[in-house]
């Protein structure tokens, strides 16, 4: 059991109860029941606790996969600093969160499912870990004037006539060499094998 | 389309008989409590009423995963469904009005306590203490809770990375089956009893209700009785099904397995050869083992990569999470007994069909190459001892993968198999095609130079190794010339996107003369 991320699982656990919120507070509003305006709360709740989840953090090791359209979250999230990174954070905030739900039968199950999130948070900030957002890698374009030196002043050696027809033939079957000026997107460095 | 009708018209079949049979069922349900007149009373405090019901059959993952949403679906209704009946009880249990929705609820427990209809029995009480007071409300929220985290903890991106929070959370299904099958003791769903319909007819009485407690009226009060609990009906036999197959895992997990060897293969791939009595395989087929040592819970599943014709039964094992990781430990240290292992199965369906065809397109991709080892063993078999269950007459094998080295010991399979064609002369039987995805320059350029050497400098096997993705067109194209006239059944392990190709390819390919060749894609589960 050690390369478990609680996280993660908190993190799974905290949008179910966004959504057990958000339906609960919607039957108990709709439904006009006594005490509904513990589910409009509820509601509004369980959406804040729907995009605040919603951004999955870097795992530690391997990649992640994002949830769909997470990087605008992503960048909202990331704006809170300590807030969104520390895990302790989240812990009492679910669980502050989940208290006036109690008090409404129809959202008391939103409660319980957050309230045990938030002492899963809890476990994993005791275990160090921290929300990391993923980021995508701006991809580096290889810088083609860079690399290459200055171009050859004089024509290469080449063999003569006969042999040169030979060459080529062999050529186009390996697909190898490639004569006269061409740019190419890679670097190309010469290796002796 | 057709194809697919084929191949899966019994699953179509099954599911909807049980999507039929759920939909009846509620429906029937629904109308009950809408329409009879047992539930008159009933309805009057309620307006109606909903009661779902569960069923559970275990097949296989995906009919595991789709029983699991049916039951997230219904869960759903049921809470919803109670919780506006419990508002309105509890609206009527307030009322002041003298309505017959406030009498009904002032019916109390006189006369051997059977009469009262709403179980919210005062004004003061809450419908929240109802619920925790009461054996239908704590067990609906305890087996509540223990089903959103079961589905929390088993979402892919849980199952996959961190398996052990999913398989152990799993287990509180145990919980929550309990739970269900006490939890409609309690009656808290009520009709009226047979005599006191008799009495108090609904539709004679329920105007007059003013007046039934005066001695000379016709109608007396209604009295009410629970429904007794009924869930256990429909979850006894499924949940009887899986105590006997976890005895029967245990019985067979008891039963000794010897390992006659054990191989470290390059980029920590463990082979595991074992023997046990009674064993027997098909191609294609799976095992789930254990390991005490490491783990006493944990079953994981490898495919057979041996033939059925050996007479040991091999898994090639990959590290790729904890448990996998601390296997490989253990057999690393090489102590002198060797862990013991336990294997139960062998589960799945055999790939017989891969005999049947004249010529034979297997495709596997990545992880999905380890089922070919054994369908690949066992062909050979056949076709040295000129089996006459063995129609193949040729194969074309494509392996793509990114890298090869967590596969080198396919490749000394493919190399051994080579060596014994060449031996007996047969060296077109087994033509296969090495693709690697995950190349750049350098092994590019490296394979370039070593153009004309005989065997391929990464894989020393004699077909050399293509870079890239297969051309699929190209390559139908190549078997269609080849045999024109032929069945070609393609066989394919691996993601989705490819069998969309394949599928694809093979409808393109193939002739519209019946007579001529004919590519046959077979969707197997491996």
């Amino acid at each position: 059991m050690g390369q478990i991320e609680w996280a993660m699982w908190a993190n799974e656990q905290a949008l179910a109860s966004g959504l057990i919120l958000i339906t609960g507070g919607i039957v108990a509003t709709a439904g006009q029941f006594t005490q509904w305006y513990f589910g409009a709360y509820s509601i509004a709740a369980g959406v804040f606790i729907c995009l605040l989840e919603y951004p999955r953090g870097k795992r530690k090791k391997g990649s992640t996969m994002e949830r769909c359209g997470q990087k605008y979250m992503t960048k909202v999230v990331k704006l809170f600093g300590p807030f969104s990174r520390n895990y302790y954070v989240r812990a009492i905030l679910h669980l502050g969160l989940s208290v006036p739900a109690g008090f409404l039968l129809a959202t008391i199950l939103g409660t319980a499912c957050l309230a045990i999130s938030s002492g899963i948070y809890l476990l994993a900030a005791t275990r160090g870990e921290q929300w990391t957002p993923i980021e995508s890698k701006p991809k580096e374009r290889p810088q083609v004037g860079a690399t290459i030196k200055q171009p050859p002043s004089n024509p290469p050696p080449r063999p003569p006539a006969e042999a040169r027809k030979k060459l080529s033939e062999e050529e186009e079957v390996a697909t190898g060499v490639s004569s006269g000026p061409q740019e190419n997107p890679i670097p190309v460095t010469d290796e002796v094998v | 389309m057709g194809n697919w009708v084929v191949n899966h018209w019994l699953s179509v079949l099954v599911l909807a008989t049980w999507l039929g049979l759920n939909v009846f069922l509620f429906v029937h349900a629904f109308l009950l409590y809408e329409k009879a007149d047992k539930y008159y009373y009933t309805r009057e405090i309620l307006g109606f009423c909903r009661c779902s019901l569960k069923k559970q059959l275990d097949h296989n993952l995906t009919f595991h995963k789709l029983v699991a949403y049916m039951i997230c679906l219904h869960t759903a209704i049921h809470i919803i469904a109670h919780l506006f009946n419990f508002e309105r009880y509890s609206s009527s249990r307030q009322a002041t009005n003298g309505s017959l929705a406030s009498v009904l609820s002032s019916l109390s427990q006189e006369e051997e306590g059977v009469s009262w209809l709403n179980p919210i029995k005062s004004p003061n009480m809450t419908v929240t203490y109802v619920t925790f007071t009461s054996i239908p409300g704590l067990t609906g929220v305890i087996i509540t809770i223990a089903l959103v985290l079961m589905v929390t903890s088993a979402t892919e991106f849980i199952r996959r990375n961190y398996f052990e929070v999913f398989w152990y959370t799993h287990h509180v299904f145990i919980i929550y089956f309990i739970g269900l099958g006490i939890h409609g003791i309690g009656g808290i769903v009520r009709g009226q009893t047979e005599e006191s319909i008799k009495e108090n007819h609904p539709h004679r009485c329920a105007e007059s209700f003013e007046t039934w407690n005066d001695h000379n009226s016709h109608c007396k009060p209604p009295r009410f009785e629970g429904h007794p609990a009924e869930s256990w009906k429909w979850i006894l036999a499924p949940v009887v099904l899986y105590i006997f197959e976890r005895i029967l895992r245990f019985y067979r997990s008891q039963q000794q397995v010897v390992i006659t060897k054990v191989v470290m293969h390059p980029s920590k791939v463990l082979e595991l050869q074992m023997n046990k009595r009674g064993f027997s395989m098909e191609v294609g087929q799976y095992i789930f083992v254990n390991c005490p040592s490491i783990s006493y819970l944990e079953w994981h599943p490898f495919t057979l990569t041996s033939g059925p014709e050996e007479d040991f039964f091999s898994i090639h094992i990959r590290a790729v999470g904890d448990w996998t990781e601390n296997l490989l430990r253990t057999f690393e240290q090489q102590h002198s007994p060797v862990p013991r292992i336990q294997v139960d199965g062998p589960f799945g369906t055999a790939s017989e069909d891969v005999f049947h065809y004249e010529v034979a397109m297997l495709v596997g991709a990545g992880i999905g190459v380890t089922p070919f080892a054994s369908i690949l063993k066992s062909i050979w078999y056949k076709f040295q001892h000129a089996d006459h269950s063995l129609k193949t007459q040729t194969i074309y094998f494509y392996w793509i993968c990114r890298e090869i080295g967590a596969f080198a010991w396919f490749n000394d399979l493919l190399a051994s198999l080579e060596q014994e064609m060449e031996d007996l002369g047969k060296v077109g039987f087994l033509n296969y095609r090495l693709f690697l995805t995950g190349w750049d320059s350098n092994i590019a350029g490296h394979a370039a130079l070593n153009f004309d050497k005989a065997t391929d400098i990464l894989t020393g096997l004699k077909h050399k190794t293509f870079f890239g993705r297969p051309m699929w067109d190209n390559e139908f194209c190549t078997i269609a010339t080849t045999h024109p006239k032929s069945v070609v059944g393609v066989f394919l392990c691996g993601p989705q996107a490819l069998a969309k190709s394949l599928r694809k390819c093979c409808h393109q390919y193939s002739s519209l003369d019946p007579r001529k060749v004919q590519f046959f894609f077979n969707k197997e589960n491996f």
